[in-house]
């Protein structure tokens, strides 16, 4: 990482907290309904990450997530699939094995969720995952690099990751919950697009708060402005903490109207998310019969 | 067209009950008027809401004389602790009909659901509660040891917030023990007619509460009614100006909030993206019909560019129409007149050679409506910079240092509010120091707060309203 970019981080407008919590709050407060109700719930759906990422996930708990993903309601082939499935580099072949080329396969890589362990390490871990047929990396940033203000090992890592990605997509996960300050969020996101992350999200979902709505509206701006700077467009996913339908319309909102409609697609905006789908299907069957269902009528997987 | 389409999503306007017609409210009753009867309009539409009497000459005597009766017999005499407990009440109606108010009030004044729903009428409910509290505290105002109540207060409101106007002057009028004749605005009566139902729900006493609707003539024989102790104005310049050559000479105390020219100050260092939602906040807020718009906005040279396509971005987001959509952001303008007002100075800034930039929005066929619009290459020589439009129109200036902000920022007649965006918390203490307004923003605009007293420089008027000091102006010291 040359100077420039320290200098660059250095010149970013600062965040003033109540400002941008309250803007966050107005645009939750926007009414969706009926036909924009459906349209959001169908978008939302095509764009979860279906994750499971526990120490006792098996072959038999992925690929039973892996048909989820999809086809999320088999009574109703209308419904879209969701975007991806996303689980521990080691679960990835199962996954594949199930959903071929339908979808999008993710791992988590780099020492998720705590990133320390060297970086030959976490480079192997990356080469794994992508060698065993993951075409998206999640990885994490060194935030502890990031906290000591050592931003140019937080760079170099994500440099040399992008590069063990090879043509997999890159997202970087910069856990927002251990930045801590709005600042520090903004300054990582930049970093991050800087060394050539395709999305930044912002939590493993291991640590509170994971995703919140004013931290995913900031990374909506940075990634927003970075286009506006450089041209080139970087995807966010906000992951963890987003269960309800209601609230992932709130963030469809968000990204509409602070980044734009351009990131209105799974390709450029991802849920992070395990039980948020069965939310988005009950609203969806809901909408489409006018009756409430319960949780027996859609799969737990 | 855009990919994610908001449905209309209305308020229903079932929960109000609208009457064909409205009388005074004198003395607890509603009674016919002397005058002639005109009709309120829902802007937003051109359809006629009501028919409401207007009060003349005998009707104000009326009130007054009710006013004063309650006042000696009742109000006056009423212990401070027995007073809060209406006032705690009628807070509390208020809180549990709002939904009510917030629909009529956006019926009758064209503003956003959204507006009347999470900011008026909120804020009108915390200005009861907050006033009911002082009732029994008046000796600790720091106004000595036994304050007293002045008498019968006229207070005269404008259209822009007009019940939030009601509560400023009413709920600390009240409280300190005064009775009152409050007159609305022609263009929006309606709330203050539902308020006189929720002073009859609350059983508070006939008489210290009157409500007289009329125009500028009903106006002018409560101003110069002989037996009002003290006149509240909120509106116009010229119109307080009025006001105050005609009580000279008496001894009726007066307070005034008038214009504004508001200055938003946004330096190189501001949080960014927060100015701009605070410059969007201080002038397209209830489609900047509001005295302390920030309708100048003065920025840094270095980050004029940058500020100018980030808030052109932002503005073409914002949604025009239906005040009653819950997702409207931009409502209607209050009234044909005020339309024509905006549309004139707006086309001075045109002629005077300012480059004229308007949202991207389509406007209703029906009803009053101007789109978010911003002048920028003004300087302090136009006209859209020194008199105030009371619109969506917003007129930037630049600036190179912060002595220069400060020497433009004041150079006005006006002096009731600014706005300061900067990191830098000395920088913000600096600017405050020398900014000549009354209310000072760092990093936000337009925020309201019942305890906080609010008022202007020059020719934005005198006196202060909210908080102690607004108490002060209801109350005569015993020092």
């Amino acid at each position: 990482m040359t100077k420039t970019l320290t200098a660059g981080l250095d010149r970013l407008p600062g965040v003033d907290q109540v400002g941008l919590e309250a803007r966050a709050a107005a645009l939750s407060t926007r009414s969706i309904k009926t036909t924009s109700k459906q349209w959001a719930i169908d978008l939302a759906i095509s764009m979860v990450d279906l994750t499971t990422l526990e120490g006792a996930d098996t072959p038999g708990k992925v690929r039973a997530l892996a048909t989820k993903a999809l086809r999320p309601d088999p009574t109703d082939p209308t419904c879209p699939s969701a975007a991806a499935v996303c689980v521990y580099p080691d679960m990835v072949p199962f996954v594949r094995e199930v959903v071929g080329d339908r979808l999008h396969v993710a791992s988590v890589a780099t020492a998720f969720p705590s990133g320390r362990a060297p970086l030959d390490i976490k480079l192997a871990d990356v080469a794994a995952a992508v060698a065993a047929g993951a075409d998206e990396v999640d990885m994490v940033i060194d935030r502890g690099a990031f906290l000591a203000g050592d931003l140019a090992t937080v760079h170099e890592q994500i440099v040399a990751v992008k590069q063990a990605c090879g043509s997999a997509h890159l997202k970087v996960i910069l856990e927002t919950g251990e930045l801590q300050t709005y600042d520090n969020v903004r300054r990582a996101s930049w970093l991050a697009m800087d060394a050539g992350a395709d999305f930044i999200k912002t939590s493993t979902g291991k640590v509170q708060p994971a995703a919140t709505l004013p931290v995913t509206l900031l990374m909506l701006e940075a990634v927003r402005d970075y286009r506006i700077a450089t041209g080139r467009q970087v995807g966010v996913k906000p992951a963890g903490g987003i269960r309800t339908s209601k609230d992932a319309i709130k963030y469809l909102v968000v990204v509409n109207e602070v980044a734009g409609e351009d990131w209105l697609d799974p390709d450029w905006f991802r849920f992070g998310a395990s039980s948020l789908l069965n939310d988005l299907l009950l609203q969806r069957q809901k909408m489409l019969t006018g009756r409430y269902s319960g949780p027996d009528y859609v799969t737990l997987d | 067209m855009p990919k994610f389409e908001y449905a209309p999503a209305p308020e229903s306007r079932s929960i109000v009950d609208l009457a064909a017609s409205y009388g005074l409210f004198i003395d607890g009753e509603f009674t016919d008027g002397g005058g002639t009867a005109f009709k309120t309009v829902n802007p937003a539409t051109e359809e006629v809401l009501a028919e409401v009497a207007e009060a003349d000459q005998a009707d104000v005597d009326r009130a007054v004389r009710a006013a004063r009766k309650a006042y000696q017999r009742v109000w006056g005499p009423m212990p401070g602790r027995e007073r809060a407990k209406y006032l705690f009440r009628i807070a509390r109606i208020l809180a549990e009909r709002s939904r009510e108010f917030a629909v009529l009030e956006t019926l009758d004044n064209g503003k956003p659901i959204k507006e009347s729903r999470d900011v008026d009428v909120p804020l009108v409910s915390q200005w009861f509660f907050y006033h009911a509290g002082w009732a029994d505290k008046l000796e600790h105002a720091g106004l000595g040891p036994n304050p007293q109540p002045l008498g019968v207060g006229a207070q005269i409101i404008p259209w822009n917030f007009p019940l939030l106007m009601l509560a400023w002057k009413v709920a600390p009028a009240l409280a300190a023990g005064n009775t009152v004749v409050l007159k609305p605005a022609e263009t929006t009566p309606l709330t203050a007619l539902l308020f006189a139902d929720v002073c009859r729900q609350a059983e508070l006493p006939a008489g210290v509460v009157n409500i007289v609707t009329g125009a500028g003539e009903t106006g002018r024989h409560l101003v110069s009614h002989p037996d009002v102790d003290k006149v509240a104005f909120t509106g116009s310049t010229p119109v307080g100006r009025e006001i105050a050559r005609t009580i000279a000479g008496t001894d009726k105390r007066l307070t005034l909030e008038l214009g504004g020219k508001a200055a938003n100050i946004v330096f190189e260092d501001a949080p960014m993206d927060q100015a701009i939602e605070g410059i969007v906040r201080g002038i397209f807020f209830n489609q900047g019909h509001v005295c302390c718009a920030g309708s100048r906005l003065l920025v840094q040279e270095s980050v004029a560019e940058e500020v100018l396509d980030r808030l052109k971005a932002r503005m073409a987001t914002l949604r025009l129409g239906d005040p009653l959509d819950k997702n409207t952001d931009v409502g209607a303008i209050n009234s044909a007149e005020q339309l024509g007002r905006i549309r004139d100075l707006a086309a001075t800034g045109d002629d005077e050679g300012a480059a004229r930039w308007s949202a991207p929005c389509e406007l209703p066929e029906r009803g009053y409506w101007y789109a978010p619009t911003i002048f920028t290459g003004v300087t302090q020589a136009h006209r859209i910079a020194r008199e105030e439009i009371f619109g969506p129109v917003l007129s930037v200036l630049t600036f190179r240092t912060p002595a220069e902000a400060i020497e433009k920022a004041n150079n006005t007649p006006y002096g009731l509010s600014a706005g300061v965006w900067t990191e830098k918390g000395s920088r913000i203490l600096a600017m405050a120091d020398k900014l000549r307004a009354g209310v000072v923003w760092a990093n936000t605009f337009n925020q309201f707060d019942p305890a906080s007293p609010f008022g202007g420089y020059k020719e934005s008027g005198y006196g202060r309203e909210g908080g102690r000091h607004g108490l002060a102006s209801y109350l005569e010291g015993t020092r």
